[in-house]
């Protein structure tokens, strides 16, 4: 999902825990209760949340990115606002998710600085390009879709602020997909040249969006740890099976073909069988060999460069401020 | 050179009259007045709010977790506090 990139290993020093208070906070993550910033944590699930949170604000942050790209050329003005108030609530979801992982001990600075770097990783499907306004359908259908299914079992994660900023999240996010479907509806109600575009928009982001999920079950590193903490609550392949059997027969009411000659709907267990994902693309895409990259990380330095004047301008307005009023307290005194 | 960290602000935004204010998340803003204004783009985008504060974090002191049991434990055997405690006799009717 949006933290696909959590199957590496966690850096840092490894640190010995007091059995008895792991017990206890076992117990209390068992009881169902919440964990809030100041209780004692384990190192580790202090330091998986950090990532997870962070990894999640970077993608709400970059996945402006591809969407920004058509603002300026939405085909009617309400499809322009509407466009740009889902972009408003990214970097809005963004903040969220950074405020949440600054009440485990790390400063904003710090992890927009690991984004730059291209220390820390987001979300592999923004860095596919947007080629034509379909894009715009199917990232609203299915990314945010797929944002969903992930999202609201994190509703009830058992860190606190986490769970917190997820239930505003998927408050908004809902608005995010039926737009997104609604464009490719009025597309495939269209012109056979429009619905031929819709088509090939689905054929492009269809895996993509799988991949999403993160890797198979068999070979994800931190799935148990992440389960038996709560942090996660479902696994990356039943959210995924749980996505394909929503996303089947919203494709088909289209009118729209999955690009999947193996998919295939199993009587037996009511869900709908896909073929073998590209394992390989989406390390790729990981490892910072996707289509688009180097120019999302290009954009977002600049844009932290070019307003980084504007940062201390403020900070240098509101110390001078506080200086005068308090020179013009003195005097009155 | 370092950026200088934006100072971090708590926000509480009223939902309607008749209800108090309630903690929603923080802010980061050079200072309280551009905390409001990001604090009504970040929280308040579809009609959350008739009104919003926002308090430095640095100016809240809070109680310690570890403290939690001296601090509010006592308050649990005190139950003559409840109404319930009381026995009045049916006769008497509600009170």
């Amino acid at each position: 999902m949006y933290t696909q990139a959590l199957n590496e290993r966690i850096d840092g020093p490894r640190v010995v825990e007091d059995p008895e208070k792991l017990a206890a906070f076992q117990a209390r993550i068992d009881a169902e209760e919440k964990i809030e910033p100041n209780d004692w944590m384990p190192e580790a699930y202090r330091r998986t949340l950090v990532r997870q949170i962070s990894q999640h604000a970077h993608s709400e942050v970059v996945g402006m990115l591809p969407e920004g790209n058509w603002l300026t050329r939405a085909p009617t003005l309400k499809r322009k606002a509407a466009l740009l108030a889902k972009i408003q609530d990214e970097g809005g979801h963004g903040l969220y998710l950074y405020a949440a992982a600054e009440t485990l001990g790390v400063s904003r600075e710090e992890l927009y600085e690991q984004l730059l770097s291209g220390k820390a990783k987001y979300s592999s499907i923004f860095n596919y390009p947007t080629l034509t306004w379909a894009d715009i359908g199917c990232i609203g259908w299915l990314v945010d879709g797929a944002a969903i299914m992930n999202q609201i079992p994190l509703c009830r994660t058992s860190y606190g602020p986490y769970a917190r900023a997820m239930i505003r999240i998927c408050k908004e996010e809902s608005f995010h997909q039926r737009q997104g479907y609604e464009i490719m509806l009025a597309l495939c109600r269209g012109t056979p040249e429009q619905k031929a575009m819709a088509q090939d928009a689905l054929n492009r982001w269809w895996w993509p969006a799988l991949m999403m999920f993160g890797p198979p079950d068999s070979e994800s590193v931190h799935t148990e740890q992440s389960m038996r903490w709560k942090i996660k609550r479902f696994t990356n392949d039943e959210l995924r099976q749980k996505f394909v059997d929503a996303t089947v027969p919203q494709a088909h009411y289209l009118g729209l073909t999955i690009p999947d000659p193996e998919l295939r709907y199993d009587e037996a267990t009511g869900h709908w069988r896909y073929g073998p994902i590209d394992w390989d693309e989406f390390k790729r895409v990981i490892a910072g060999f996707g289509p688009c990259n180097r120019e999302r990380l290009a954009a977002r330095r600049k844009a932290h460069e070019e307003g980084r004047w504007v940062r201390e301008a403020a900070i240098a307005h509101a110390e001078k401020r506080r200086m005068r009023e308090r020179a013009q307290r003195l005097a009155a005194e | 050179m370092a950026e200088q960290p934006m100072p971090l602000w708590e926000v509480f935004v009223r939902a309607r009259t008749g209800l108090a204010h309630r903690h929603v998340g923080s802010v980061h803003a050079p200072d309280a007045e551009m905390a409001l204004q990001a604090a009504r783009d970040t929280y308040t985008r579809r009609g959350e709010a008739i009104s919003i504060w926002v308090v430095p974090s640095s100016a809240i002191t809070a109680s310690d977790p570890a403290d939690k049991d001296s601090l509010f434990e006592p308050t649990a055997s005190k139950i003559y506090r409840h109404p319930s405690f009381y026995e009045i006799p049916e006769e008497v009717g509600h009170m």
